[in-house]
Formats: C-alpha cells, structure tokens, sequence
C-alpha cells in the first residue's frame, strides 16, 4: 500500500483534482468487451429507443469506473481503495456522433476517519448533460 | 407481484473459481482509458507492494455479477429480469483483486423490499481466493419497475 497522498497532510474540504471522461459508442462497446455486459441498451439505439430510453446509455458500471480515477490517480495507488459504492440516479446518454458525452468527475475529502488506519471518506459528484447521475457517491481511501 | 420475503438469507452456492488474467486486467484498464501502470505493469505494481498487476477498483464486478445470475435466475424468487435495472453498487474490499488469482463468489439474498410496486433486492457477493482468504465484498441492488397494468 503506497499511496502518494499523506493523511497528515489532507483535511476535510481538501478537493481531488476534478476530471471530464468522454464516451463515445465505440468505448461502449469496448468498455462491453471487457466487462462481458452486453445488453444492447448500451450499443443499440432501436432496441434502447423501444425499451423507452432517449438513446443508448452508457453502462452504470462504466460511469463508476471512470468516477473512481479520480480518486485512484490521486491517491497513486489504486489498492488503496479500500470501499467504494454509488447510487445509479441518472443515465449517461451517449449521442451517435464523434463527441459522444462527457462525465464531468469532482470529488473532495468529506471526513477523516481513522487516525490510525489512516482513512479519509471522500465523495464524488458525476455529471453528464448538466444531470448528476452518480447519487451517494463515495470512497474510503487509505492514504500514505 | 412481491417478491418472496422468505428469500432474504438464502445463500447460493460458491461458484466455480474465475482465474483473474493480465490480459483481461489490460483489456479492462484499456476500455476505461485507464492508464494507471499498476494495471499493466507488473514491476509498477510490485513497487506498490503487489506481487502482481492489480486490478481497477470495478473490474470484479463482471465476476461478482455474473454469481448474481444465480440469484436472478433462480425460477422460484422469479425475479422479471427485463424489468430490472441496477440501483446501487458497493465494493469494500480486503485487499485488491491481482493477476492470477482464482476467485470463488457466493451470493446471498441481504434483503428485499417492495416500493411503489417496485421489487428491490439486495445481493452480497463474498470474493474469497483459492486459499479461502477474503478478497472483496459487493453489494448489488437491483430494481424491477413495476410491470404496467396490461
């Protein structure tokens, strides 16, 4: 375990250098290769649109993974995860174009939670389209 | 139709082990644009303290899910799955999923409740390895929308 951040060094409100992850259809099926969900509301619009969704959507576990990189490339090591939940709110809509959409990822330090254990809680906003569609949003990090 | 309350405690058998792979671990890190070196680079992730690549954070929920069909499937909970959509999902974890390990889920039905029509059910998948260690614990909550009235 050799996160980069110290627990000494963060407090509460400490805010994680926010990224913006894009999605295209081609990282939807890419991203459905490598997980092994293939349910065709994430790469196929008629039967997305007939289901009664706006168009394909992005897979919620794909937003959860990209959400969590901006804990991971802070802390430097991604075993210092030690929970890590969320709550699905909205879906990710992914347009058929070169753009796609883009989740917008902020996260802060909510609280320090074991001096010992060195854990610090923090929480994460997703953003898509102006719409937050990740809910309940959080990481216990053990930091260095 | 609710589902059954009696379900809530049932523990399926451990699946069959799932031998996590690098190439997998790459191919995963890759469709997430991840470029995190302790995903590919072996001698990154033994300078973390690993004795092999590690994988992301997410990666076990394509095992963890997969246990859950069980769960799902199971014809006497009869569970709608074209109805069901996922809710939340949790991961607390005793130490990250690696390269080369072979892991073994066991689901069990935490709890079910019906909202507004809408069946909710909580399933906690328990990771263990080959030498029965405790990798990770995953908590899946599925929602089956209401069916409309015919």
């Amino acid at each position: 375990m050799t996160a980069t951040i110290s627990y000494d060094e963060v407090e509460v409100g400490t805010e994680l250098p926010a990224q913006t992850f894009p999605v295209s259809r081609a990282t939807l099926v890419r991203y459905a290769g490598a997980s092994g969900d293939f349910n065709p509301i994430h790469w196929n619009e008629k039967f997305a649109k007939e289901v009664g969704l706006p168009d394909v959507i992005a897979h919620g576990m794909f937003t959860m993974a990209e959400a969590i990189r901006v804990v991971t490339d802070w802390a430097g090591d991604p075993g210092a995860v030690a929970e890590y939940g969320v709550r699905f709110t909205k879906p990710v809509v992914v347009p058929n174009d070169e753009t796609g959409a883009l989740i917008e990822v902020t996260a802060k330090v909510a609280a320090k939670l074991d001096d010992d254990a060195r854990t610090v809680r923090v929480d994460l906003t997703a953003v898509s389209a102006g719409q937050k569609v990740l809910g309940m949003s959080r990481a216990v990090v053990r930091l260095a | 139709m609710a589902l059954d309350q009696s379900f809530v405690g049932r523990t399926y058998p451990p699946t069959d082990p799932y031998e996590v792979g690098r190439e997998k671990i790459r191919e995963f890190a890759e469709a997430i644009g991840d470029t995190n070196p302790a995903y590919t680079d072996a001698e990154a992730a033994k300078a973390l303290g690993y004795s092999d690549v590690i994988a992301p954070p997410t990666f076990v929920f394509a095992i963890t899910f997969q246990a859950a069909g069980q769960v799902i499937e199971d014809p006497q909970l009869g569970l709608d799955y074209s109805r069901v959509v996922h809710g939340d999902q949790k991961f607390a974890y005793t130490r990250p999923v690696r390269s080369g390990d072979r892991l073994s889920v066991t689901s069990t039905i935490e709890a079910i409740k019906s909202m507004a029509g809408n069946d909710i059910i909580d399933i906690r998948g328990e990771v263990h390895d080959e030498a029965g260690e405790h990798v990770v614990t995953a908590i899946t909550k599925l929602v089956a929308r209401a069916a409309k009235e015919a």
